[in-house]
């Protein structure tokens, strides 16, 4: 294993996260219709596209919030779509950030980022508390540790939520739509905070709208319409050659 | 005409003094004027009566005198009524906390189960589930040589909280189900199980929401308890008809004797549902 990431230090490494084509319907609804991807170890990955694509399936789909029907989503070694599938395993590896943040409103910030480590994990509650604390303060966050979510801005609760996925040490981190629901200003905030991460060598797959971003982020680009991937590559070719009119459609309306 | 208006005042103080623990609300006052004119309509009704049956055998009180002779019982029985409505709701609320979460449980039999039980509860009178209890629960239970005593009251507890069981599941079902799914989505994702969620996430959320509806439910219960008459415990209802009975069933005395039962359950429950609309508008969910 080591000689092999010796050989092929960037490219040629085994992959983090591995799709193949991995296929769910709600109903008579395909929302994903054999999609196929990896994500290699420190990568950025940006999934965008027209809304009902099926982005936010997907992204649940790799940490089995979503089962899949069919196909194959391998993370580190863990197959997802598997009967005896170790969840906490999985999950232990895979943080995952909201749209609407999802922290819970009974605690305060700080105690958000430690309840996990400490109930699931069992942790040490000084070393968590520790642990915490300097993770709030690399969300830029310091003060706020006794604040509760509502007593937070939208962008503040946000890093708040990363900062908790941040506390359980994952190796990959999933956004979906994380500055969807945000006003310009705190989206930004929020925004450096993903740019910090993915520059520490964090492998992070987003799904996201902000075209700037992902340009100045990404890796690689996933253009993703009614449950398959259309068109891909890193962003230097993909927002200028894009080749499927799909792809140029969405572009010209969004840039 | 003196003693009329002292009458009820005096009725009042006494109570008042009494019940002046448990909080009085700041909008009880608009409630007094009403109380006031019940129990004064009810003595003046009662006062008249007596001047026509002046003529009868036994040394006959006053209405008051008879009040006063017989409150402390009543008043006894009062509190057996509020140990009946607190320990129905603990073994209801304890059992129905379960019904409750079994209702949503991933398992389609214990979900149908707990449906089923629910439904049944839910749906049947009171006083019949009451009955039920009474009539078919032994008066002593024997393990193992140990003789446990059943009484009347300990049969009330049951019979009560088995509509309270079913009633705490509904409110326990609708304040986890009112929960965002994003939180179960968060716990999730952080590794939780379904009952660490449930535990560190999910109903330490719903706390807040289920307290307003179990106050009313409590409130309601208490008020049912005087149902138990009818299966011959000693609570407040009981007791009246025996200090009636006491004192020679004079028709006259019934008004005054059940007003007062009216106004000590009145006053009790009046409170908590002033505080319950309280709690209501405070946990109002904000979005």
């Amino acid at each position: 294993m080591a000689d092999l990431q010796n050989i092929s230090a960037t490219s040629q490494a085994p992959p983090i996260v591995s799709l193949r084509d991995v296929r769910k319907s709600f109903g008579q609804v395909k929302v994903l219709d054999g999609v196929s991807f990896d994500v290699a170890r420190g990568e950025v990955v940006c999934i965008i596209g027209p809304s009902g694509a099926g982005k936010s399936t997907l992204i649940r789909c790799i940490n089995a919030l979503i089962p899949i029907d069919s196909g194959s989503i391998l993370v580190d070694g863990i197959e997802v779509h598997a009967p005896k599938l170790d969840l906490l395993a999985l999950r232990r590896k895979v943080g995952i950030v909201f749209q609407q943040y999802n922290l819970f409103p009974h605690r305060t910030a700080l105690q958000n980022i430690m309840m996990a480590p400490i109930t699931v994990l069992k942790q040490n509650k000084e070393e968590v508390a520790a642990r915490a604390r300097m993770l709030l303060k690399k969300v830029r966050l310091e003060g706020k540790e006794d604040f509760y979510p509502a007593e937070l801005s939208g962008g503040q609760q946000q890093r708040v939520a990363i900062a908790r996925s941040l506390a359980m040490k994952p190796e990959v981190m999933l956004f979906d739509e994380v500055t969807a629901a945000l006003d310009p200003e705190t989206k930004k905030e929020v925004l450096l905070t993903v740019r910090d991460l993915s520059r520490e060598g964090m492998t992070c797959i987003l799904v996201t709208h902000e075209m700037a971003f992902a340009r100045e982020v990404a890796n690689q680009i996933y253009f993703t319409d009614r449950g398959i991937i259309v068109e891909h590559g890193p962003p230097s070719t993909f927002f200028t050659q894009a080749k499927d009119p799909r792809t140029r459609e969405f572009l010209s309306q969004i840039l | 005409m003196d003693v009329l208006h002292r009458a009820p005042a005096f009725t009042f103080d006494a109570f008042g003094n009494g019940s002046s623990s448990d909080q009085p609300p700041r909008s009880l006052s608009l409630a007094w004027p009403l109380l006031m004119a019940v129990l004064l309509a009810t003595m003046f009704f009662g006062l008249t009566d007596n001047g026509f049956a002046q003529a009868a055998v036994a040394p006959k009180r006053t209405i008051i005198e008879v009040l006063w002779r017989w409150a402390p019982l009543l008043l006894w029985g009062f509190c057996f009524n509020l140990v009946i409505s607190a320990g129905a709701m603990a073994v209801g609320t304890g059992v129905g906390l379960f019904l409750g979460l079994a209702q949503m449980s991933r398992t389609r039999p214990v979900r149908v189960m707990a449906n089923v039980i629910t439904e049944i509860f839910r749906n049947s009178p009171w006083l019949v589930l009451l009955f039920a209890c009474v009539l078919l629960l032994p008066f002593q239970i024997r393990i193992f040589g140990l003789v446990i005593p059943f009484p009347d009251w300990a049969k009330a507890i049951v019979g009560f909280s088995l509509p309270i069981m079913a009633n705490v599941g509904e409110v326990v079902r609708g304040a986890v189900l009112s929960i965002p799914t994003g939180q179960w989505e968060s716990a999730e994702s952080l590794g939780y199980t379904r009952t660490q969620a449930y535990l560190h996430v999910i109903l330490p959320q719903c706390i807040k929401r289920m307290l307003p509806p179990w106050m009313n439910l409590y409130s309601l219960v208490t008020m049912s308890t005087v149902n138990a008459s009818v299966v011959g415990v000693s609570e407040m209802i009981t007791l009246t008809a025996q200090a009636n009975a006491a004192e020679g069933s004079r028709p006259e005395l019934l008004a005054p004797f059940y007003a007062f039962d009216l106004v000590c359950f009145f006053l009790y429950c009046y409170p908590i549902g002033k505080w319950t609309e309280y709690l209501e508008r405070k946990y109002q969910v904000k979005i």
